[in-house]
C-alpha cells in the first residue's frame, strides 16, 4: 500500500493514501484503536474508511451538497421527493424489481434530504458487496422516475403532509423555521407543503438530481469488512460516472429572524409544544467548543442539564426538554423543545426564559462547566455505537472540515476551553432574545403574534397572565 | 433528552422486529454466556471486543401486566422513581456518575418486563453494577420527589397518547382486543388511575417484584464471561434471596368468539387509516414452530414494499398510501398480529378493508411462492447477522427474549428455526390465527366540525 501525505492523488492504480491512524476510543485507553484511512480512488474519489473485518458487513454513508436549500422559491419538497424516489426504481430496474433484487440480497439502501446535504446509506453483507455498490450507482447515476413510482411517492408524502397539518410537533416547527427565516430556504419546509407537491414535476425532480449528484460535492465514509484497496475500486465505480461538479444555485447566509416574538398557533390538544430558539455560534467560529459546553449545561443530552432540572425534575412540568447548536452551511442557531400541559404553559416558558437568561448573565459554575467537559469527551466515543453510526459521523467531520485527526485532537480542544471563555460565550449566545413558537391551547401565554388556528375546533381564550419579559 | 426514555408499547414491536433478528448460529457470531448466581439472578454475556465498551442492563421480570388491577401505569411510575436516588446514593448521583463519564442511559418499560441500562467504558461497569445493585433493594423516596415524578409521566403520557389521535385508537384497540387480559391495559396506565398512583403503592410494588431471582443481568460488550462473574458476584452476588416469586399466572383470553371493531373519530385525523389486531401466539405460548412461522407471515403479507400488502393495495390496485403487517412474538401471553392500511384519497375505509381481507384471503387459500418463502427468510436471517453491530440491540434481544420466558438457546437458533419454515407452516398459521372472530379492526376517522361554543 502506498502511503502518501497528500489528501487527493490521481493514479492509475489503487492509490490509498493512508494519512492517519486514530485512536477512537481514548476514554478508555489500552485498548485497541480502530484506525480511520483517508482513501482516494484512482479516480480521486476521497473516503474515510474504518476497516474491521470483526463482523462480515460493510456499512456506507455519503452525502451530498444540495437539498432542500435548492428547492425552487414557492416550490419546497423538490430535494425530499427525488430523494425519496431514488430507490424507487433505477436502471433497467423498476420500483418493484429494484426493491426485490435489494431484500433477496438483504441489502439495505436508502436516502434522505435534509436542509443543506442529500443523505445515503447503505448497508450490506461482505458476501453481497459488488452488488449493493452496484445498486447504489444505479440509483445515483440511472434513477428511473417512472411516473407510478412518482405518483405513489408524492401520494405517500401528501399523506404524511396531511397529518403534519395538525400534529402540535410539527406545526411549532415549521412556523419556527417560516418566521425565522422568511424568503430564505430555510423558511421553506424540508418535506414541501399540501400547496407545492401537487406542483412538482418529473422535470423538477430530474433537474434536482443532475444539479446535485456530482462528484465535487460528495463526502463518503465507509465501515466494516473491506479493504482500501477495493474500497477504492469500488467509489470509482460507483460515483465515477457522475459528473465533476454540482451546479448549485447559491444560498444566502442568514441570521434568524423575529427574536423576541412568540407566536401561538391554537389547537385543541391538552398538551402544547412549545419551540424556543435564536442565534448559535457557527461551527468554524473560535468560540464554538465553548458554546457547545455552554448548551450541554443548558440543555444538552443529560440527566443534569438546567433545563432538565428545573422544568422536569424539580417541577414535573414536562417529559422531555432539551436544547441544541444547529449549524448548518447558512446558519447557526440555538434551538429548543418541550412540551407541557396547558395550564403550565406560561409558567414552562417563563422559566425557560430565566434560565437562558440566568445563565447568559452568570456563565456556569466551575462544578458544571468541569462535568460537561467529561460528559463531552467520553460521550462522543461512546455514541459511535454501529459500523453506520460510525460512518455518520466520518461523513460529517469531513463537511465539518475537521480533519482526520479531529477525534485524536478533540479532548484537547475541550479542555483548552476556560471557565472565562464559556462565561463570556454563554453571553454572547444567550444573549440575544428568543424566537417562541407555542402550539395547543396554552394558558397563562399572551402571543406578540396571534398565529392561525390549525384546527376546526373554536379557538380558546387569550391567556390571562402577563406576557414574560423578553 | 427524554430520560428516562420509556420505551413502552413501542419496545413490544421493537422487540418483535429484533426477534425477527438476532442470532448466534451464525458465522462470527459471539460466543454467549449464560449462568446463575446463587442467590438466583441470570447472567447472560455477549462478548463484542470491537471497542472498549460495555452495555450493562439489568431486566426485572415484571412489566404492566403484572400490576394489580385499578393500578395500571405502576410499574412504570415505579420505573421513573428508579432515578430518584438510594440511602447510600442519594438524589440522582447514578446518573451524575454515568454523567460526568459521559455514559449513555435509560430505562423502559413493557407489559412483561422493566429494563435499566447504560453504556459506558469498559473500566467503568463494576461500577455501574454497584450502583444498580444498590438501587435494587435500596430506593429511598420522599413525597417531594415522587409528587412532581408523577407531573412528568402525566406529561409523558400527553405527549404519547393524548396528544395523539392514532394512540389513542390504539389502546382502545388493546382494551377491546383483550377481553380479560391485563394486556389490555395500556403499559403507561390510564390517566385516572395513573392520577392516583402514590409513593407507598410504587415501594410495595418495587418490594414484591425487585430481587435478584426476578431479575436477569446482560452484559454486552468488551468483557469476557469470567470477569462479569467475578464482578456480578462482588456486587449482585451480595443481595439475598427474596422468598417468593409468586408464577406469572395472569388472568388469560376466554374463547373469542366475536369480531370486534373500535371507530375513533377525532377533528385532527386528516388522514383515516383502518388497522387490526388479532390474537395469537407469541413465542412463549406457540406451540414449536408456530411463532417462527407467524414471524414469516408478517414478513411475507407486510414488511416492506415487497409484502403482499403492499404490493396489491400500494402499487397495483392504487388505493391506498401505505400498508402492512407486524407481530410481536416477544410475550409472555398470547400477543398481537398487527395489519394496517392508509387510503389514498378517494377510497373508503371499508374499500380499503375489503382489499386487505381480499390480501389475506387469498393468501389463506393459496399459500404463498417459494420465492416469497426463501426472500423473506434469507432476509430475516441477515437480520441476525446485522444485529451483532449493534451491542445494545444484542443485549436488548436476548434480555426481552429471557424476560419473556425464552432461553438462550433459543434466541441462539433462531435462524435455524426460520430456516425450517416451510410454505405449508406459513399457510396453517394463516389459516388458523387470522381468524377476524379473534380480533379487533380499528378505524381512524375525522370527526365532524364540534358545535360552536360561545362564551
Amino acid at each position: 500500500m502506498n502511503v502518501h501525505a497528500s489528501p487527493r492523488r490521481t493514479g492509475t492504480r489503487a492509490v490509498t493514501a493512508l494519512v492517519a491512524g486514530i485512536g477512537l476510543w481514548l476514554a478508555a485507553p489500552a485498548a485497541q484503536a480502530m484506525t480511520i484511512e483517508r482513501v482516494v480512488s484512482p479516480g480521486g474519489i476521497e473516503a474515510w474508511l474504518v476497516h474491521d473485518s470483526a463482523l462480515p458487513l460493510i456499512a456506507l454513508e455519503f452525502a451530498a451538497r444540495g437539498s432542500a436549500d435548492q428547492d425552487p422559491p414557492g416550490k419546497p419538497g423538490v430535494a425530499n421527493m427525488a430523494a425519496s424516489l431514488l430507490d424507487e426504481g433505477a436502471g433497467p430496474f423498476d420500483a418493484a424489481a429494484f426493491h426485490g433484487r435489494l431484500e433477496r440480497k438483504a441489502i439495505e439502501l436508502s436516502f434522505r434530504s435534509g436542509r443543506d446535504y442529500l443523505r445515503g446509506t447503505l448497508r450490506t453483507l461482505k458476501d453481497n458487496r459488488d452488488e449493493a455498490f452496484d445498486y447504489l450507482r444505479l440509483a445515483l447515476t440511472e434513477p428511473r422516475f417512472d411516473d407510478a413510482a412518482v405518483e405513489r411517492t408524492r401520494a405517500q408524502i401528501m399523506s404524511r403532509l396531511q397529518r403534519d397539518t395538525v400534529s402540535p410537533n410539527d406545526i411549532a416547527s415549521r412556523t419556527w423555521w417560516a418566521t425565522g427565516f422568511p424568503g430564505h430556504p430555510y423558511g421553506q419546509p424540508v418535506n414541501g407543503t399540501i400547496d407545492s407537491l401537487p406542483s412538482i414535476t418529473v422535470d423538477d425532480l430530474k433537474s434536482y438530481t443532475r444539479r446535485v449528484l456530482a462528484r465535487d460535492g460528495l463526502k463518503i465514509a465507509v465501515v466494516g469488512d473491506i479493504d482500501a484497496e477495493t474500497t477504492g475500486m469500488l467509489l470509482d465505480r460507483t460515483f465515477g460516472a457522475l459528473p465533476a461538479k454540482a451546479k448549485l444555485t447559491p444560498v444566502a447566509y442568514a441570521v434568524p429572524q423575529g427574536l423576541g416574538r412568540r407566536i401561538v398557533t391554537e389547537l385543541d390538544v391538552p398538551q402544547s409544544v412549545v419551540n424556543f430558539g435564536g442565534p448559535g455560534i457557527p461551527r468554524r467560529d473560535p468560540d464554538f467548543m465553548a458554546a457547545y459546553i455552554v448548551n450541554h449545561i443548558l440543555g444538552g443530552g443529560s440527566f443534569s442539564s438546567r433545563l432538565y432540572r428545573e422544568v422536569r425534575e424539580k417541577r414535573g412540568l414536562a417529559y422531555g426538554i432539551s436544547g441544541s447548536l444547529i449549524w448548518l452551511d447558512y446558519a447557526s442557531l440555538l434551538l429548543g423543545s418541550t412540551a407541557t400541559r396547558a395550564d403550565a404553559t406560561g409558567q414552562t416558558i417563563d422559566l425557560v426564559q430565566q434560565q437562558i437568561r440566568k445563565l447568559g448573565e452568570e456563565g456556569p459554575t466551575e462544578e458544571e462547566f468541569v462535568k460537561a467537559k467529561t460528559y463531552l469527551k467520553g460521550s462522543f466515543a461512546l455514541g459511535l455505537d454501529t459500523s453506520n453510526r460510525i460512518a455518520s459521523q466520518l461523513v460529517q467531520m469531513q463537511l465539518d472540515n475537521l480533519g482526520i485527526d479531529y477525534i485524536e485532537r478533540r479532548p484537547a480542544l475541550i479542555d483548552a476551553v476556560t471557565l472565562d471563555d464559556a462565561k463570556r460565550v454563554a453571553k454572547r449566545l444567550l444573549d440575544s432574545g428568543l424566537l417562541i413558537t407555542v402550539v395547543g391551547r396554552p394558558g397563562g401565554v399572551s402571543p406578540t403574534q396571534g398565529g392561525v388556528a390549525a384546527s376546526p375546533s373554536p379557538a380558546a381564550k387569550p391567556g390571562q397572565a402577563p406576557a414574560s419579559h423578553e | 433528552m427524554l430520560k428516562p426514555l420509556t420505551i413502552l408499547a413501542a419496545l413490544a414491536v421493537a422487540a418483535s422486529a429484533l426477534a425477527g433478528a438476532v442470532a448466534t448460529a451464525i458465522a462470527g457470531a459471539p460466543q454467549i454466556t449464560h449462568f446463575t448466581l446463587s442467590n438466583g439472578l441470570e447472567v447472560v454475556v455477549i462478548p463484542d471486543h470491537r471497542a472498549p465498551v460495555v452495555t450493562h442492563m439489568l431486566w426485572y421480570k415484571v412489566g404492566s401486566a403484572d400490576e394489580t388491577a385499578g393500578k395500571s401505569g405502576l410499574a412504570h411510575f415505579l420505573e421513573h422513581l428508579m432515578f430518584k436516588g438510594t440511602d447510600k446514593n442519594p438524589s440522582g448521583r447514578f446518573s451524575q456518575v454515568v454523567a460526568t463519564i459521559g455514559g449513555q442511559e435509560n430505562a423502559f418499560t413493557s407489559a412483561d418486563y422493566t429494563g435499566y441500562f447504560q453504556r459506558v467504558p469498559r473500566d467503568k461497569l463494576k461500577q455501574m453494577m454497584e450502583f444498580e445493585a444498590d438501587r435494587m433493594t435500596g430506593l429511598a423516596l420522599t413525597d417531594d420527589v415522587v409528587r412532581p415524578e408523577l407531573n412528568v409521566v402525566l406529561e409523558e403520557q400527553n405527549m404519547r397518547v393524548a396528544n395523539n389521535p392514532a394512540a389513542r385508537l390504539g389502546e382502545q384497540m388493546d382494551a377491546a382486543l383483550y377481553l380479560n387480559h391485563p394486556y389490555g391495559r395500556p403499559v403507561i396506565g390510564w390517566r385516572h388511575e395513573i392520577e392516583q398512583l402514590d409513593r407507598e403503592g410504587a415501594l410495595e410494588f418495587y418490594r414484591r417484584f425487585y430481587a435478584p431471582n426476578n431479575a436477569i443481568l446482560v452484559v454486552a460488550g468488551d468483557v469476557t464471561a469470567d470477569e462479569v462473574r467475578t464482578l456480578a458476584e462482588e456486587t449482585y452476588g451480595k443481595i439475598p434471596r427474596f422468598g417468593e416469586i409468586k408464577p406469572r399466572l395472569r388472568p388469560q383470553e376466554p374463547v373469542q368468539q366475536a369480531a370486534r371493531t373500535v371507530t375513533l373519530a377525532d377533528p385532527r385525523v386528516t388522514q383515516p387509516n383502518v388497522s387490526r389486531y388479532y390474537l395469537v401466539p407469541s413465542s412463549s405460548t406457540a406451540r414449536p414452530g408456530e411463532s417462527e412461522a407467524l414471524d414469516v407471515l408478517a414478513h411475507i403479507l407486510g414488511r416492506g414494499a415487497n409484502s403482499r400488502l403492499y404490493q396489491k393495495l400500494v402499487e397495483d390496485k392504487n388505493i391506498a398510501v401505505n400498508a402492512g403487517a407486524s407481530y410481536d412474538g416477544t410475550a409472555v401471553d398470547n400477543t398481537r398480529f398487527g395489519i394496517y392500511g392508509t387510503p389514498k384519497p378517494g377510497t373508503s375505509l371499508p374499500q380499503l378493508e375489503q382489499a386487505i381481507d381480499a390480501v389475506i384471503a387469498d393468501l389463506v387459500e393459496n399459500g404463498v411462492t417459494a420465492e416469497e418463502l426463501e426472500r423473506s427468510k434469507s432476509r430475516m436471517i441477515a437480520d441476525a447477522i446485522y444485529a451483532n453491530d449493534n451491542q445494545r440491540m444484542m443485549a436488548q434481544w436476548y434480555g426481552a427474549s429471557l424476560a419473556t420466558g425464552a432461553t438462550v438457546d433459543e434466541v441462539r437458533t433462531w435462524p435455524d428455526r426460520v430456516r425450517l419454515v416451510t410454505a405449508e407452516a406459513v399457510q396453517d398459521a394463516a389459516r388458523r390465527w387470522l381468524d377476524k372472530q379473534r380480533s379487533v379492526t380499528g378505524y381512524l376517522i375525522k370527526a365532524g366540525r364540534p358545535e360552536e361554543k360561545r362564551s
